[in-house]
């Protein structure tokens, strides 16, 4: 049977000349039923990690259905078709390991963290529920998640000051009908929707291994590893291909300034544009200007708002990038005392300026001092989320290498201070954002004024 | 710098294992056995001392050329002078805001330039100065380690910068359910004149009353290279770091050893559960629990095993009733803080408003039950759990370094970490039976309930827990800080 098709072999990074080589040598396979499965080994400690990334997220979901591909996430943990309820936990915590799960607008991922001698029992149950899940799925498993997964939205957001900001942000910055219109835990009215039938359908949309992508990393023997994959996965039989999702344009051509109260003591302002997605031309240039915007005490926001004027008790700017675009958030919590048009008025003017006049060297250079050190701590770890084994999924599915370490980095030291301002100039328009305020209950003077629209 | 070659020699290689490995018949009906695991195998843990005493404990790590390193002074939130709360913690947060006549913003910018992180922090009874930095940076980022911590400045106009943002943090508590139910626990349990049952920045009028000369008798009489120790995890080896430290270090003044001691606060004689008002809040957020033990006691790791199978993992007792049976919550689990005196056992969730009278239920039955023997089967899942998860803690400088510390803060033996998982997997059931009845005693706890009292204060009067006071939020935070 034909089994493996590519195998590259690739030694990567070579960090700039002060920091010591680092390579993450890696092996790559596709299955005959399209699974992809990258290896990494790692023997600094006798443990090892088994990520799996489905090519799905919330950005997938049917109208109507918000929240379902992360309340199928739930679903991943309650059993397979020979592993009872409860088991998939159990089994994992008795070999001494961990395991998680997260969905977001584009991906649901994976691991289980386990001594390196319980390889074969994560592969087991892994591969148990990417083959055989609606074996043991029945609506009363669905109900019990759908409980847990309410809660988990009364606690993240409800009953979070501020906690209901990014769904109505969301809703606002992105036409209906756009993937990224809603959040991933999506609404309680959707949430009681779901059915046993959209599990199943979802399941045999999305959950195939021609879908999915395997990085095993750590303390591992890549020849024994792949044979064990081959054996527990290459049995389960390919999908169809899984339909793209063709969202209509997304372009805000105005300032929406839109106000909510909350229980809360301080009024905070949210300010949100749709810039570049993750890796396109324009994306390294917002996370640069994202930190010196906001990254420590001498960040141009930071400084202004909390250290000199101390009007705002925090300030937080920041890319978040993904695979059809991103956006490019700042939110500031304004001290007692002290309005959003105060604060609005503080960010506008070091908005216009880094348009007018690109930062200093220093600026950039201190960026990316600050994401290559970063890098390196996240060299530390093969599991859990943003370990070695996430990144290797990660590149693989925003670039199709997963090797992409290098150019990762590449992207922020070949900038110029100039880039900066003309993508600022580019993506952070006056007339195309979302400007939120939440307010006290009954201080809507607090809030930015939406007569001020277009100005 | 990448190479990709395509190896047509190893693709036909792997093409006939393939086949060989296709033609087994996958058996899905039992779980695979498994190896036995491998031996964790850690670096030695190397010591020196400066030529002032201040005693230095390294391990080498060279996988990543990354340095984490540690100053822990001896002296925490429970040495905050009387009428002086705070006074740690305010220290620990000024040593950056200015130090060797650098300013705050001088020192701000020079670690972020390096790509470096310093953080300053206190715990109950030790203080972390901890320096985290890729090796092309260390010296650098030593040196300003070392003005930090020696040579630290107070200047007035920064301490009244930080003394409202303190304030503004204990404004902000009064939005958060979970902040307001800890305080409030740690409060009604330990008392607010005790070292764990007070907010660790302090009050606003400790806060409040601060001025630069409070903080720098703190310093002066606690950080000194007698009453201090450094731990250091990363890509260096013992002579350099030597060399290092002594140039920086090396000239810390000598001093006296704190030995304040801490007794244990007195223990909960009869369960009260406390109600504070939160209206219209979809969950109640619920705190359980009495003081336990101090970390130093014969029984830590049964004591840890048996909390493991209560409220300790995902598959907890605790969890799997309150989540996964019942959907009362996203989790729930219990916890028990091992310091230098005891600390509190604490079960805790947010669960869903219309429903908190039954998970204080079935809370109350989880708490009973684990006093009964537990099977043989949960106990060695639990112990493997801890045991055999027990080398995941070896992977980062940082948390390398946070074992390190914990093993001389507590002054555990030098085989301790090669000793661990053999211990832990010792336990027996005897012993899990003996710790549950000893330290889980569901008639004597405290109880913290916020939600929406509306909702919920009938179902929980009729659970007849104990006497049930009513508390508002400012019974437990204080008026919202006034700042001008």
């Amino acid at each position: 049977m034909k089994a493996v098709i590519i195998l590259f072999l690739s030694y990567c990074i070579a960090l700039q000349a002060q920091l010591k080589q680092i390579s993450v040598p890696y092996t790559r396979y596709i299955l005959p039923n399209g699974l992809n499965v990258i290896l990494h080994e790692d023997h600094t400690t006798p443990t090892l990690t088994v990520n799996m990334w489905y090519h799905v997220g919330s950005g997938y979901e049917k109208a109507g259905r918000t929240g379902f591909a992360h309340l199928f996430e739930h679903l991943m943990f309650m059993g397979s078709g020979h592993v009872p309820q409860g088991q998939f936990d159990k089994l994992l915590e008795a070999a001494g390991g961990d395991n998680n799960g997260s969905t977001n607008t584009d991906r649901t991922n994976y691991f289980e963290d386990v001594p390196s001698n319980a390889l074969e029992l994560a592969l087991y149950l892994d591969s148990d529920r990417m083959g055989f899940l609606l074996g043991a799925m029945s609506p009363k498993s669905v109900d019990a998640q759908r409980d847990v997964v309410k809660n988990e939205r009364r606690q993240s957001y409800e009953n979070r000051p501020y906690g209901l900001a990014w769904e109505n942000i969301y809703k606002n910055l992105y036409p209906e009908g756009h993937p990224y219109n809603w959040t991933t835990i999506g609404s309680m009215t959707d949430l009681s929707a779901a059915s046993y039938e959209d599990v199943v359908d979802f399941f045999k949309t999305y959950y195939t291994p021609n879908n999915a992508s395997l990085c095993i990393a750590g303390d591992i023997n890549p020849e024994k590893t792949l044979e064990l994959v081959k054996k527990w996965y290459g049995g389960i039989p390919a999908g169809k291909p899984a339909p793209p999702i063709e969202p209509p344009a997304a372009k805000l051509t105005k300032e929406k300034v839109i106000v909510l109260e909350d229980k809360v003591q301080l009024p905070r302002l949210y300010m949100a544009w749709i810039t570049p997605a993750r890796f396109a031309p324009g994306d390294a240039e917002m996370d640069v200007l994202s930190n010196i915007f906001s990254n420590g005490k001498n960040s141009r926001l930071y400084k202004r708002l909390v250290y000199d004027l101390q009007i705002a008790q925090d300030v937080n700017a920041f890319q978040n990038s993904n695979k059809l675009s991103s956006e490019f958030m700042i939110i500031a919590t304004a001290r007692a005392g002290h309005n959003l048009e105060e604060i609005k008025k503080i960010i506008q003017e070091e908005i216009d300026k880094i348009k007018s006049q690109p930062p200093s060297d220093r600026e950039v250079q201190q960026a990316v001092n600050q994401f290559e050190a970063g890098y390196l701590d996240a060299m530390e770890r093969c599991g859990s989320f943003g370990g070695k084994a996430d990144l290797l999924n990660s590149y693989y599915y925003y670039t199709g290498n997963p090797d992409y370490f290098n150019e990762d980095i590449s992207r922020y030291k070949e900038l110029s201070p100039g880039d900066i301002r003309a993508m600022a100039q580019t993506y952070l328009p006056d007339n195309g954002r979302v400007v939120l305020s939440i307010v006290p209950k009954g201080k809507l003077n607090l809030a930015v004024n939406p007569k001020e629209e277009g100005k | 710098m990448k190479r990709e070659i395509i190896f047509l020699s190893a693709v036909i290689l792997t093409f006939i294992l393939a086949g060989r490995i296709n033609s087994q018949v996958v058996n899905r009906n039992q779980p695979p056995l498994l190896p036995p695991p491998s031996a964790l195998n850690l670096p030695a843990i190397q010591q020196f001392v400066l030529s002032n005493g201040l005693k230095v404990y390294l391990m080498e790590k060279h996988e990543v050329p990354v340095v984490q390193l540690n100053v822990v002074v001896k002296a925490g939130i429970a040495d905050d002078p009387a009428g002086k709360d705070g006074a740690a913690s305010m220290t620990a947060a000024m040593l950056t805001e200015g130090a060797a006549g650098k300013s705050s913003l001088e020192i701000a910018d020079a670690i972020d330039f390096l790509g470096a992180r310093i953080y300053a922090g206190p715990g109950y009874n030790y203080t972390d100065i901890a320096l985290h930095t890729p090796l092309s940076k260390f010296n650098d980022a030593l040196r300003l380690l070392a003005d930090i911590v020696l040579r630290p400045d107070f200047p007035a106009n920064e301490l009244n910068r930080k003394k409202k943002e303190r304030l503004t943090n204990i404004m902000q508590w009064h939005d958060q359910p979970t902040a307001i139910a800890g305080i409030a626990f740690n409060k009604l349990l330990f008392g607010s004149n005790y070292a764990y049952g007070k907010p660790a920045i302090g009050s606003e009028e400790t806060i409040k009353g601060f001025i630069p000369s409070d903080l720098k008798n703190f310093y002066d009489k606690y950080f000194n290279s007698t009453n201090s120790f450094i731990v250091a995890v990363g890509d260096i080896d013992k002579d350099n770091l030597k060399k290092d430290l002594e140039r920086e270090f090396g000239g810390w003044k000598t001093g006296e050893a704190n030995n304040n001691k801490l007794h244990d606060a007195p223990q909960v004689e009869k369960t009260t559960v406390y109600l504070i008002d939160k209206p219209a809040a979809p969950q109640s957020v619920i705190y359980i629990g009495r003081i336990g033990l101090p970390r130093i006691t014969p029984d830590y790791n049964a004591v840890y095993v048996m909390n493991t199978i209560l409220g300790g993992s995902f598959s907890s007792r605790i969890n799997q009733n309150l989540r996964e049976k019942n959907g009362f919550t996203y989790g729930a689990s219990s916890n028990f803080s091992f310091r230098v005196a005891a600390g509190a056992f604490t079960a805790s969730s947010s669960v869903q408003s219309e429903v908190t009278d039954k998970a204080l239920s079935e809370f109350f039955k989880e708490l009973n039950g684990i006093r009964e023997p537990v099977s043989a089967d949960e106990l060695e899942r639990a112990k493997n759990y801890v045991a055999l998860g027990y080398p995941g803690n070896f992977q980062t400088v940082r948390n390398i370094a946070a074992q390190l510390e914990e093993k001389i803060e507590f002054n555990l033996s030098d085989d301790y970490f090669n000793k661990y998982i053999s211990n832990i997997l010792s336990v027996s059931n005897q012993e899990i039976n003996t710790a549950a009845q000893k330290y889980i005693e569901p008639g004597k706890m405290i109880v913290v309930v916020v939600g929406d009292k509306n909702k919920i204060e009938d179902g929980i009067k009729k659970l007849n827990l104990g006497e049930l006071k009513n508390l508002s939020i400012e019974d437990v935070l204080g008026k919202i800080p006034q700042i001008d």
